[in-house]
Formats: structure tokens, C-alpha cells, sequence
């Protein structure tokens, strides 16, 4: 039988052989500002809870989650505030941030780091160590974790989905800890299964990666409620809803969650993040990121604390062999393209992909010529090529009645199109119009 | 920084295949069925006609296109190949003894009232080599259903299949010379082997999907089983006539080659399912009941126009959807 998986989808170039052999190193930070933006996650910015001139200590709180969607943010360094003050971000937008002076004494918070028993902790204190530790996904979408941990109706979940599947191309992060902290993914995932009594843990991890599927099975010999599941390799084998629908039948659709169908969905980062907090007391202020493409001269996995500048890690991959065109924030297929490397590095940041040539710049849109190839890559089974020609006339109504709102970005149907069509590009615009105009209503 | 960085919107790769690289893949899948056409009709009837169609064919298309680009300051998409492949199935489509300046007059309509006037490549709502040869059927039917093979000139196997009388100097077509294309009929449509070979590689190239030449060729065969005659008239359920009919009048050219031309065919995966019943139905109907022995050309631009309505109906339930409905 062949491994799970879901309809349409796409197979890029994966590019993980750069960086998948290269261990995680951690990175001594630099001396100098850490920059902590407010908003990094979806919801509500946190709101500042230092001043300038505080003297702040590793794992402290410097940010209060100022909504029920929202997160904390903790310092990664120990120093003192130099500024509150707006900041670019790597989108190019402007955010508020904390900007801390490190000392490099890295003295923490008291208790940071020690051992701590969640059998004996409540379900409640555990959801609230999370939502402490300002925890969110760290696959790119950056959703509270300990608002996905509770669920309306806890005891519906009967599946808890670790997300290994990494499916796009170059990212070898996950890989990497799933090779070298197995132990950690398992206790994070128990952790969460103490929360729901009647969920069986699945890691889900795709095929390509035979190693890391092996240390896992090692990793979950002896655990009854936690199995592998090995699927097929395919963009976008890691999005919520194909990796529910290939683990286990399950479909949503937008107006869903997880937990409307039985499961919550959290990525390998995260649930070592849960690991730390709750077993080790350690919030959330590393992260590990592939330094990979082919314009670094080595490319590497790193463990980086947050709130470091992009440009001082390219060291980190010996500087680069030839002058970058384009550097990426996350995956070729949803990353975000950046126009500079000074900027701070988030909790949802994946990696820096750096590319000597853009494919993009390199080709020019011509004519669609209805091939088909977005619809049978759809694997949210639309019609991408009547979606653009609405979305592109105006047609909004005509949009939203091809369900282009169930569109959710991952750039499969642009990845296929022989005419190299902007398609996704235009999708994203249609919806956020779409969305302004229900706020509207 | 010295050199600025290039931002984009994601994603941030492509897929190496461009509609050139598909166009001019379906051009080389053409070209054992056009080499046939040319041992057959040229070398074996030591004629240059046929070789001069096809160059012909497919210079006048390029031309058109190129010339009327030019004139209308529009982006030049000859390179592309798809005014070639244009040019190429039009010539396959023609008989050996067609006169070439008929042939240029339909080159020039299919690239330029077919194609350009409706917007170029991807706008056409017919595919244009199949508009023309219905052109220029209307126009110079004698010429354009005047076979030679063998240095006889008669009716093409279907027609004798199907009317029962064998033309003098012929024979009744084998099963095997209709599949090899030892027999009459238009340059490409002659070889069902050489036809199939590019259907293959067409295949494997995931240029073509199944789908469409599937259903067309089962959906006619079933037709053709039920209502199809043999030559006394009596409805047969023969096995060999069907055959036959499946191997000639261009059922494997069209089916393969000009229904599933992407501009004019649904997008759709059940969408593409019901034009290939449409299609076997078509011709179905026109072979057994019409006037004529052939009907591929007329079935396949007939159901291209009703390709927008097809898709309309055909638009796929969205992921986990499935069973609700819409709100």
C-alpha cells in the first residue's frame, strides 16, 4: 500500500540535500541589540511591559498577550531595554518592538531551565505555562498555541497530528530535531495528551525522510497512545488541511477547525517548545532555522535565540559564495521575500533561503492556455484558472462564488503554470479585497 | 547594500515546463504520423505534394501570425510553437493531392480568423486547424475529399465500409493496412500505429490526461456497436468493422491530437469526461446516420462550442465540501 496522502499537489525541486547532513549548531549570539517585535503572531500585538532603561533577565515576560488571540513575548538575552519604538519587520511593515542591549550574561529569570514533573501539574496550569511561555505555531502561521489547546469541546479530540511532514523544499529544521531531540517531540506530544485523555498522537512525517522516520519509531517504542505515520511525499503534504485529510480521512474546509475534526495540529518546533515550557521552564525564546540555498558557501541548521538580526547569522553559513538575487524568509513556496537582512528574527521564522538566481524575474507571463495543470494541482480541489480570470476582471462576487475564499495560498497551481501566470498572487489579492469588504458589512 | 534584493510575492519557483515546451512536444508527437504521411503519399507515390503541404502549412501559419502580430503592435508569439503545431495539424488534416494555394487560404484563416481575431493563443473557442479544414471543406469540397493512394483515386475506407461499393482498382481495406495506414485518406489520419506512438509519448509527458481520448473512443465504439452497420446495411456488432472504424477517418488524430487541444477543451476533470462522451456520441452519429463516413472534425469543433457550458456545470466540489451545501 502506498503512504497516505491527498489529491493534487506538486513536486518542487526539494534542495534538502544542502542542508539535511549539517547538525544543529547553536549560535553564539552577538553582542548588541535584540530586537523584539510585538507583533509576531496572528491576533492582537502584546502590549510592552518594560520601559527603556529596565534591566531585563532571559525568560522574562516583556510583552503581555492583550486579547484572547494573542501572545506573550519573552526576552532571549539578558540586558537592558534601550528602546520601545516602531521597527521594520521583514514584511516591510512597521511594528512596535523592544529593543534590549544584551549584556552577554544571559542571567535568567529565576528557575530557567529546571526540571519540572507535568504529571503533577493541572490541565489548567499546564494550557496557562503555554499561553506564558508565548508559545505559537511555529510552521509560519503563528497561532497561540495554548488557544488551539483548548478546544470547546476537549474530550471531541481523538487525534493530536505532529506535523513533520516539512514539505517545503529546503526547510531541513524539523528534520534535524526530529533526528536529534526525539525525546523532546515525544514529551511535548505527552504532554499534550495528558490534556486529552481520549486523543492518540500521530507523528506525521513524509517519506522522504527515512532517518528521521526510523528515530521516531525508535523514540515511540513503549508509547501506547503515540505512533508514526509515514506519508507521501508532496507539496503541500504539511498544510493543516492535507495533513488532517492524509493522517486520518478527515476533510475541513475554511470555516472549519481542526477540532471540528477531531484533531489538533501542531509542527515539531512547537511541541519542543511545549516541551521546554512545561518540563524544562523554559519559554519560548529559541528557535532553530535552515541557513540554506545556493548562495550561502555552507549552507547549515541553526538553534538562534529570537530576537537576533537576519544579516549577523549569515556568518553562521561562512557568508555567502556568490552575491544573493533573492533571500526568502521560510520555503520557495509560501516564504516571504526579503528586501534586507536587518531585521529580527521571530518566532515564525524558518529559515533564510538565499538564491543566486529568481526564477520569477526570469520569466514573463503569456496567455493562459487553459493546459488545466492548476486544476489537477488544486489540493483544494478549485479552479484556479476561472478564479484569476474573475479575480482579475473584478469579478469578486464570481470569486467567491468558485469558492476562491477556500484558496489558502500554498502556490501549487502558480508552480505548474506553463505560462507562469501570476495566479496565487492574484488570489491573495482577491481575498484580502473580499475580506475588507465583509469587514465592511 | 550594494545590489538591491528582488522581492515577489510567493511562490518563489516554477516548474520547468512553458507552454513552449508543451507546444512544441506535441509538435514532435505529430512527427511519426507526419513522416508516415510523407513515406506514404510522397515517397511511395513519388509525388512532392504532400511534403510541400506541410512545409507549406505550417510556414503560411507562422507567417500569419507573425505578420499580423507585427501590424497590430502586439508581442510576437511565434516562438512559442503553437501557430507551427497549427500549421502541422492542418496539414495532416488535407489530402496529398490538395492544391497548395487552397491550403494557404486555410492556414491564413485558421491563424487569423480562427485564432487572432478572437484574441490569440488561449482565446480561440475552436481549435484553429480543425476550423479551417471545415472551411475549407465547405469551400472546395472536391478537392478536399479527393483521395489518391496507390495512384488510384476513390473514396477513403470508411466510405467503402460504409456504402458497401468498392471503387474499381481497390480492395476492401484489411484490418492490419488500416492500423499500419497502407490505405487512403488525409496526410496525418492514415497511421493508426504512428499516431499512437505520439499519443504515447503524450501520455507519458503528462502533456494529455486519459481522460478526454478515452471516453471519446469508447463512448464512440459502444455507439458504433449499437447503431453501427456493416457493408449490407445490417447492423452487425462486428468486431473487425469496428475496428476499423476506430483505426480510420482520423478518429486516433482527433481524439488524441485535436480534442484535447487545451485552449478549446474543459478544464475541468468531469468536465473533460463528459466532452469525450460528447465527442463519441458525435461522431458516432454522424458516421452511422450522416451523409458522410467521417465526422471527427465536425463532432470535435461542435462540442468545442460547448465547452463554457460544459465547465459550468462540471466546477468541482471544494475540498471538504463535499455533500454540504452551499451556504
Amino acid at each position: 500500500m502506498s503512504n497516505a496522502t491527498f489529491r493534487g499537489g506538486v513536486h518542487p525541486y526539494e534542495g534538502k540535500e544542502l542542508s539535511e547532513d549539517r547538525p544543529i549548531k547553536t549560535v553564539t549570539a552577538a553582542k548588541g541589540d535584540f530586537v523584539f517585535p510585538m507583533a509576531q503572531h496572528i491576533g492582537a500585538p502584546a502590549t510592552p511591559i518594560v520601559q527603556k532603561g529596565d534591566k531585563v533577565l532571559v525568560g522574562q515576560k516583556i510583552g503581555e498577550a492583550s486579547g484572547f488571540i494573542s501572545a506573550n513575548i519573552c526576552s532571549s538575552v539578558s540586558g537592558t531595554v534601550k528602546a520601545v519604538e516602531p521597527r521594520m519587520l521583514l514584511n516591510g511593515a512597521q511594528a512596535t518592538c523592544v529593543v534590549i542591549t544584551n549584556d552577554g550574561e544571559y542571567t535568567g529569570i529565576e528557575g530557567l531551565g529546571e526540571d519540572r514533573d507535568y504529571t503533577k501539574l493541572s490541565d489548567d496550569e499546564i494550557r496557562n505555562i503555554v499561553k506564558e511561555a508565548g508559545i505559537v505555531g511555529m510552521g509560519g502561521a503563528g497561532f497561540p498555541t495554548n488557544v488551539k489547546l483548548a478546544p470547546k469541546e476537549p474530550d471531541a479530540i481523538d487525534y493530536i497530528l505532529i506535523n513533520g511532514a516539512e514539505c517545503e523544499p529546503y526547510l531541513t529544521s524539523d528534520y534535524r530535531q526530529m533526528l536529534e531531540c526525539p525525546e523532546e517531540i515525544v514529551g511535548g506530544l505527552k504532554v499534550i495528551l495528558k490534556l486529552f485523555k481520549k486523543a492518540k498522537g500521530l507523528i506525521c512525517i513524509e517519506d522522504n525522510k527515512p532517518a528521521a522516520i526510523q528515530k521516531m519509531q525508535e523514540a515511540v517504542q513503549g508509547e501506547a497512545r503515540i505512533d508514526v505515520k509515514v506519508l507521501k511525499t508532496k507539496y503541500p503534504q504539511g498544510g493543516e488541511r492535507t495533513l488532517i485529510s492524509a493522517a486520518t480521512g478527515r476533510k475541513i474546509y475554511s470555516k472549519k477547525l481542526p477540532a471540528d475534526a477531531g484533531c489538533i495540529v501542531d509542527n515539531i518546533s512547537t511541541v519542543i517548545a511545549i516541551y521546554r515550557a512545561v518540563c524544562k521552564q523554559t519559554p519560548l525564546i529559541t528557535r532553530v532555522m535552515t541557513l540554506t540555498g545556493d548562495a550561502f558557501k555552507t549552507p547549515v541548521n541553526v538553534n538562534v535565540r529570537l530576537g537576533c538580526n537576519h544579516a549577523d547569522l549569515v556568518a553562521e553559513g561562512d557568508g555567502f559564495a556568490t552575491e544573493p538575487k533573492k533571500i526568502i524568509s521560510g520555503g520557495p513556496m509560501m516564504g516571504f521575500a526579503m528586501f534586507d537582512l536587518n531585521v529580527p528574527v521571530t518566532k515564525t521564522s524558518s529559515s533564510i533561503l538565499a538564491m543566486t538566481g529568481d526564477q520569477v524575474a526570469e520569466f514573463d507571463p503569456t496567455p493562459c492556455i487553459r493546459c488545466g495543470r492548476c486544476v489537477s494541482a488544486c489540493p483544494g480541489n478549485l479552479v484556479p484558472q476561472k478564479m484569476a480570470h474573475a479575480a482579475l476582471h473584478g469579478d469578486y462576487e464570481g470569486f467567491e462564488k468558485l469558492s476562491g475564499m477556500e484558496c489558502y495560498e500554498c502556490g501549487s497551481c502558480t508552480f505548474v503554470c506553463p505560462a507562469k501566470r501570476p495566479l496565487t498572487q492574484t488570489f491573495k489579492q482577491a481575498r484580502q479585497y473580499v475580506m475588507a469588504q465583509r469587514r465592511k458589512k | 547594500m550594494s545590489n538591491l534584493l528582488n522581492i515577489s510575492s510567493s511562490p518563489h519557483v516554477r516548474d520547468k515546463s512553458s507552454t513552449k515546451s508543451i507546444m512544441w512536444d506535441v509538435f514532435l508527437a505529430l512527427l511519426p504520423a507526419a513522416l508516415f504521411g510523407i513515406y506514404n503519399f510522397s515517397i511511395k507515390a513519388k509525388s512532392i505534394n504532400a511534403v510541400l503541404l506541410i512545409v507549406v502549412c505550417i510556414a503560411t501559419c507562422v507567417l500569419t501570425e507573425y505578420i499580423w502580430e507585427t501590424c497590430m503592435k502586439l508581442p510576437l508569439t511565434v516562438s512559442d510553437g503553437s501557430a507551427a503545431l497549427t500549421g502541422l495539424l492542418l496539414a495532416l488534416n488535407l489530402s496529398s493531392t490538395f492544391p497548395v494555394w487552397m491550403a494557404i487560404i486555410g492556414s491564413v484563416f485558421a491563424i487569423l480568423v480562427v485564432k487572432q481575431l478572437f484574441g490569440g493563443i488561449g482565446q480561440n473557442f475552436m481549435n484553429p486547424a480543425l476550423g479551417a479544414r471545415c472551411f475549407l471543406m465547405v469551400s472546395f469540397a472536391g478537392q478536399m475529399t479527393s483521395f489518391t493512394y496507390d495512384g488510384v483515386t476513390g473514396a477513403t475506407p470508411l466510405a467503402i465500409i460504409k456504402t458497401g461499393k468498392i471503387p474499381e482498382g481497390l480492395s476492401e481495406p484489411g484490418l492490419l493496412d488500416m492500423f499500419l495506414g497502407n490505405i487512403g485518406g488525409t496526410i496525418g489520419e492514415t497511421s493508426a500505429i504512428a499516431l499512437l506512438i505520439g499519443a504515447a509519448y503524450l501520455l507519458y509527458k503528462k502533456i494529455i490526461t486519459w481522460k478526454i481520448p478515452v471516453c471519446y473512443i469508447v463512448t464512440f465504439a459502444i455507439f458504433f456497436l449499437i447503431f453501427g452497420t456493416n457493408m449490407d446495411g445490417v447492423a452487425s456488432m462486428d468486431i473487425t468493422v469496428l475496428c476499423k472504424e476506430l483505426c480510420g477517418g482520423g478518429l486516433i488524430l482527433g481524439a488524441f491530437f485535436m480534442a484535447t487541444d487545451y485552449v478549446t477543451s474543459p478544464i475541468t476533470p468531469n468536465g473533460q469526461i463528459i466532452f469525450g462522451v460528447i465527442l463519441g456520441l458525435l461522431t458516432g452519429i454522424f458516421r452511422v446516420f450522416g451523409a458522410s463516413a467521417e465526422g471527427v472534425s465536425y463532432a470535435i469543433i461542435i462540442s468545442n462550442l460547448l465547452v463554457p457550458l460544459i465547465e459550468r456545470w462540471t466546477i468541482p466540489v471544494p475540498f471538504g465540501k463535499e455533500g454540504l451545501k452551499d451556504e
